[in-house]
């Protein structure tokens, strides 16, 4: 494939973006190049800004991930965020339950676990928690497609609030430190958190909460990658996603596929509960994602369904998270709001010119 | 008593239904033309914003509508453009739209009021006078818009038209139908419908536009309209049901309670409407028949 044909699309999609946002940034009455350099000098200009803007790809690889498997089956998983949610409480709930938790209450300890698992034993369950509820999650819309046809779309539109609405009801009413003023649960044992990439790496600075889900998540980009193009059931995803119909003649069973490609879909999603509960926050918060799950699907488009393409595409909207805190805090008008605009300007450029991404198959009907 | 919950049940459903008939209205137009309309989240979103700043700009809740469709009529033309012009997926398309509804009305109004959450609220002299005490003019306008799209979808050369334009194109261009334009202009008559949902949403239901404060309708609209199977009186009736159930929530809230004595928890409430979209739209996908040409882009072949 020539490399140039590969990047010269999501290029200009990415200019295009910023042209759009420089002109709406103008239009809000602030300076496009000031908000522009605030968000680059503060996401590459130090080792420090570097790992912050790592830090915030890392839950974009994940979904980026997620949303470019359903992708590659024929599949538009709009259902990250909630799957994501669903799974970071699970993680919760088994790191409260079996990591020996005490919680204070009006002076007194209160004892909120079953049992107080090691450490070696925790850290697995709970990522294991983590994933099978995400997988859970996304299976769900993927057994409705393959049973009864509905459309993904929809469903797990529908699934993340219904996921979202759940699991801040168990926060709430069980799983919340009385008097607490923010919806979080309690925080999980020290034997389900995993370490922070500085506690062995030491030039990492001190305050930069990257943790071995980093890790986790270049791993994830290299085993997507022999999975899809490298065993059976990867080629029979793609197939389906290539030619539903064709598939079908050639003796692979596309129901089974859909359910497969959501499953795995929510799966990554679900993977993002390890990073952030076990390693940077310690508790489930309710609304603690800052939309990764939408994220994702520009990501993946950006990326083009490729786990390398999605690294890069989830490190550029790590700079855009990192910087636009900034750009919030220093410029008058601009807010987080941007990101919105910049994403939906990028998604519409890929999918308006990138004509080669398309499927064959026939769009999928609503 | 039992005579007041029904009124007020009904009156309920009613301004329920209101913002989804007309979207799922819009969204019939575009699907019979061809084209998915997953974006009417963003085109509601576009009709309540610009309909309340409008309103709350120039104080005529009448400006305040016509901007809201037009603001939706010219978010249409960019979505109508990615995807028939230059072929996009529609449905990735339309959630670009959608992402950008979500960003936008919040940086304007950052910029106006000093809120991205939320605009002020409309003063009561500037809203626009009801029939009754609980039913709008826009309850009027959705109820009264079912049987003229009726009409104009089967009873008029456009409607004959369109709907050829969606289920063979090639046959339709055969016969001098411009597909292209046919296509343009009836996704253009669904953002201004949906934005007719939106600016109901913002000036008449509620009083100030906030962030996302479609909450999922313009997807539940199109669930509405798959129940329907693409038809306007069946639309009608898939949209009441929906209101029924969005005002039996917000009705049961406070009314019936748990062995306990306590309320039933708000989120199990706010999940009815969308499980009952899941099971119904797993229920009735099977006898529905989608348009034929639906999310396929045209090609006129030379």
């Amino acid at each position: 494939m020539n490399i140039i044909r590969e990047i010269f699309w999501p290029l200009v999609a990415v200019l295009a973006a910023f042209l759009v946002g420089g002109v709406i940034i103008l239009l809000l009455g602030d300076n496009p190049i000031t908000a522009y350099s605030l968000l680059l000098s503060n996401s590459f200009g130090s080792l420090r800004d570097i790992g912050w803007t790592l830090h915030y790809a890392t839950p974009l690889i994940f979904t980026g991930l997620a949303v470019a498997v359903a992708f590659r089956c024929g599949l538009l998983n709009i259902g990250a965020e909630g799957q994501l949610y669903v799974a970071a409480f699970a993680a919760a709930w088994v790191g409260i339950k079996f990591g020996g938790a005490m919680v204070e209450i009006a002076g007194k300890k209160e004892d909120w676990s079953w049992m107080s698992l090691p450490a070696f034993l925790l850290v697995p369950l709970c990522m294991i928690a983590a994933i099978a509820a995400g997988g859970l999650w996304g299976a769900i819309p993927g057994y409705l497609k393959a049973r009864f046809g509905s459309h993904e779309v929809i469903n797990t539109i529908m699934l993340n609030f219904i996921g979202i609405a759940l699991v801040g009801y168990f926060t709430q009413y069980f799983y919340k430190v009385p008097g607490d003023p923010i919806q979080r649960t309690a925080e999980i044992g020290e034997a389900a958190q995993i370490p922070r990439l500085n506690e062995f790496l030491t030039f990492i600075p001190y305050d930069v909460p990257l943790n071995i889900a980093f890790l986790l998540a270049l791993l994830m980009c290299v085993l997507v990658w022999a999975f899809l193009w490298k065993t059976k059931w990867g080629y029979e995803l793609r197939a389906v996603g290539e030619n539903p119909s064709a598939a079908e003649y050639g003796g692979i069973s596309a129901k089974k596929q859909v359910i497969v490609a959501m499953t795995i879909s929510g799966m990554l999603a679900g993977m993002i509960g390890i990073g952030e509960v076990q390693g940077t926050r310690h508790h489930f918060e309710v609304g603690f994602s800052a939309d990764w799950g939408f994220l994702g699907i520009a990501v993946a488009l950006l990326g083009r369904n490729h786990p390398l393409g999605v690294l890069i595409a989830a490190i550029f909207f790590g700079v855009l998270s990192r910087g636009e805190i900034f750009v919030d805090a220093f410029t008058r008008y601009v807010s987080k709001d941007l990101g919105w605009v910049l994403q939906a300007v990028i998604i519409l450029f890929v999918a308006s010119f990138q004509t080669y991404t398309r499927r064959k198959g026939g769009a999928t009907k609503i | 008593m039992t005579d007041i919950v029904i009124f007020s049940l009904l009156f309920a459903t009613i301004r329920s239904a209101t913002p989804l008939i007309f979207a799922a209205l819009g969204g019939l137009f575009s699907e019979r033309s061809g084209v998915i309309n997953i974006a009417l989240e963003g085109l509601m979103l576009a009709g309540a914003f610009t309909a309340a700043v409008v309103t709350l700009q120039t104080h005529n809740p009448y400006f305040g509508f016509v901007a809201g469709l037009i603001a939706g009529a010219a978010l249409a033309l960019v979505y109508a453009v990615a995807c028939i012009k230059f072929e996009a997926d529609q449905v990735v398309a339309g959630m670009a739209i959608n992402f950008l509804m979500i960003g936008l009305p919040a940086l304007i109004s950052g910029v106006i009021y000093d809120s991205t959450g939320s605009t002020p609220q409309i003063a009561l002299a500037d809203k626009m006078p009801m029939v009754t005490n609980s039913l709008s003019w826009g309850s009027i306008l959705a109820f009264a818009l079912v049987p003229a799209c009726w009409y104009i979808l089967y009873k008029t050369p456009f409607g004959l038209r369109l709907r050829a334009v969606g289920e063979n194109p090639a046959a339709a261009d055969a016969a001098g139908v411009n597909v292209i334009r046919f296509r343009y202009t009836a996704v253009m008559i669904s953002g201004i419908l949906a934005a007719a949902g939106g600016a109901y949403l913002s000036t008449g239901q509620s009083s100030l536009f906030t962030k996302q404060m479609t909450a999922g309708r313009g997807f539940i609209a199109l669930a509405a309209l798959i129940l329907a199977k693409w038809r306007p009186v069946p639309v009608l009736l898939a949209c009441l049901f929906f209101g029924f159930t969005e005002a039996l929530t917000i009705t049961i809230q406070g009314m019936i309670k748990l062995p306990s004595g306590e309320g039933i928890p708000v989120q199990f409430i706010e999940m009815i409407p969308y499980v009952l979209t899941i099971i119904v739209l797993a229920g009735f996908i099977g006898t529905s028949r989608a348009p034929k040409a639906l999310g396929i882009p045209y090609k006129k072949e030379s």
